[in-house]
């Protein structure tokens, strides 16, 4: 079931990410941070329905994340949501069309064994 | 220069938004042993606590942050780069809530400012 838990969180949590991205990049580049114009721009990425979408995939993850909590040690949770890292960098560069060159793979990898050991 | 300014909001809000929220549901005791009706008006009940609601407006801030700079720069790129808020809450857990730092969480912290050092020598955005 924990394991099932693990699985749920960092699909959605990856899946959530890249939604949002994904809908921030069609609602276009944000250059203008003064109030009105910086709020006009989140709503009119809020409108075209990625983000939203992308919101509730991480909601999903955060609550699959309490429920892991309350039954598994922190110390092994915790270390087990770095594995998003490399989820992330790999969706990325599969649906986002990012180019991921070794340099920032291996610098992915580092930070997700780094993540894992911090939560210890 | 945009790009910098949003990192450093995004490692900054995260970070002390996350320790001060940990900070102010540790006055409120555990929850987690109440059943969901009351785990659920204890969770509200917190926000009237100070800690726990400037935690989340800092949260707050971080999220549109992180939206914000989705809108020009790869996925790939933001996310190690706001690694360093993980260093930044192990530090302030320690000076501000007074818990313990274990040996494997300096080795990781080393491995994060590595990892980073690297994903910060790409470029921010590989998409047209």
């Amino acid at each position: 079931m924990i394991f099932a838990l693990l699985a749920t969180l960092v699909l959605t949590s990856a899946a959530g990410e890249i939604l949002i991205t994904h809908g921030m990049k069609r609602a276009g580049e944000i250059h203008d941070f003064r109030p009105r114009a910086f709020l006009a721009a989140l709503w009119r990425a809020a409108r075209g329905g990625w983000v939203p979408a992308g919101v509730v995939a991480l909601a999903v993850s955060f609550f699959a994340l309490m429920a892991a909590l309350s039954a598994a040690d922190a110390s092994f949770v915790i270390p087990a949501t770095a594995a998003t890292y490399v989820l992330n960098t790999l969706g990325a560069g599969l649906f986002l069309k990012e180019r991921v060159n070794a340099t920032r793979w291996a610098g992915a990898v580092l930070v997700a064994a780094g993540v894992a050991l911090v939560s210890l | 220069m945009k790009t910098k300014v949003s990192l450093a909001v995004i490692i900054l809000t995260s970070a002390f938004g996350n320790v001060l929220l940990s900070k102010g549901m540790k006055q409120m005791g555990d929850i987690s042993q109440l059943s969901p009706g009351e785990m659920l008006g204890a969770a509200i009940a917190a926000l009237l606590n100070l800690w726990v609601a400037i935690g989340m407006v800092l949260l707050t801030i971080f999220f549109i942050s992180f939206l914000a700079t989705l809108s020009w720069a790869d996925l790939s790129y933001v996310l190690p780069a706001t690694a360093p808020s993980y260093l930044l809450v192990a530090a302030l857990s320690h000076w501000l809530l007074g818990e313990t730092v274990s040996p494997w969480r300096w080795l990781g912290t080393v491995l994060i400012v590595a990892g980073v050092a690297l994903v910060a020598r790409t470029e921010v955005r590989t998409t047209p």
